[in-house]
């Protein structure tokens, strides 16, 4: 990837990206908060299309930019306070530190190591070798999932139902 | 200028200690699990990101990108769920206020 159009575009994303996370942990408005996080996902949704996951991106508009957003949206409108919504705890300064400290060691985690990259070109198309993978080599995490699903889905409604 | 592994292992780590700081400092369960849902995200850029330069012929990060992902959808479905049930209970969504089980 060493066209310089493609390097201005990751940069760009990433930057959208990164400051509509940062605004979903600093606005006080909660509403706000998952609008940017929308924001956020759509731009992770881009960084998926720039390492050729074209099946990911579809799946990441559609569930978190769409299902997930308007999930946690929902939940916003039924239960909120608006006066003190988006405010710190008392762990501020701690929590940013422990934060600042986890960035480091990432980073230099991701540094230091030598990682085996391979030179051979990415798939053109995931699609289909993705549904081909689910359904043969990963059929039993997949019907496990399946199951975590109805159970998740049964769960809320047992959870949230009034009585 | 080309844009490799480590400028995503980069994005990846940096969404990933922003979600973390949400999480910690954050009072209102909502947006907890907002920073939840950046996290996961994080790792998700993480692992197509190796599913790219890495094995870029197997799609290996990419399924287990899409695991991350349902799991994630049921987590939210669930944890809004149980917010909603706490609010009609104690008419509140601050995390400092939920401490019955607390020693």
């Amino acid at each position: 990837m060493s066209d310089p159009v493609l390097a201005g575009v990751f940069y760009l994303v990433a930057a959208l990206t990164v400051a509509s996370a940062l605004g979903v942990v600093l606005t006080r408005n909660i509403l706000y908060a998952a609008l940017f996080l929308v924001v956020s996902f759509a731009g992770v949704a881009a960084v998926f299309v720039l390492l050729n996951a074209d099946f990911l991106a579809a799946v990441q508009l559609l569930i978190y930019a769409g299902a997930i957003a308007v999930l946690i949206i929902f939940a916003i409108m039924m239960t909120q306070n608006p006066v003190k919504a988006g405010i710190s705890n008392e762990q501020r300064w701690p929590a940013f530190i422990l934060a600042a400290l986890m960035l480091v060691v990432l980073l230099a985690g991701a540094t230091a190591t030598v990682w085996p990259l391979s030179s051979l070109a990415p798939l053109e198309a995931t699609t289909a070798p993705l549904g081909k993978l689910l359904l043969n080599e990963f059929v039993l995490p997949f019907e496990v999932v399946s199951v975590l699903l109805v159970a998740a889905m049964i769960g809320a409604i047992v959870i949230s139902r009034e009585d | 200028m080309t844009i490799g592994l480590g400028h995503f292992l980069a994005l990846g780590a940096v969404l990933f200690c922003i979600g973390l700081y949400g999480v910690l400092a954050k009072r209102n369960a909502i947006i907890i699990l907002m920073a939840i849902e950046l996290m996961f995200n994080a790792v998700n850029v993480t692992l197509v990101a190796f599913s790219r330069f890495i094995t870029p012929n197997l799609l290996t990060g990419q399924v287990f990108a899409i695991f991350v992902i349902t799991v994630a959808a049921a987590e939210a479905a669930v944890g809004l769920g149980i917010i909603i049930c706490l609010y009609r209970h104690r008419e509140t969504v601050d995390a400092e206020q939920f401490n019955l089980m607390k020693w």
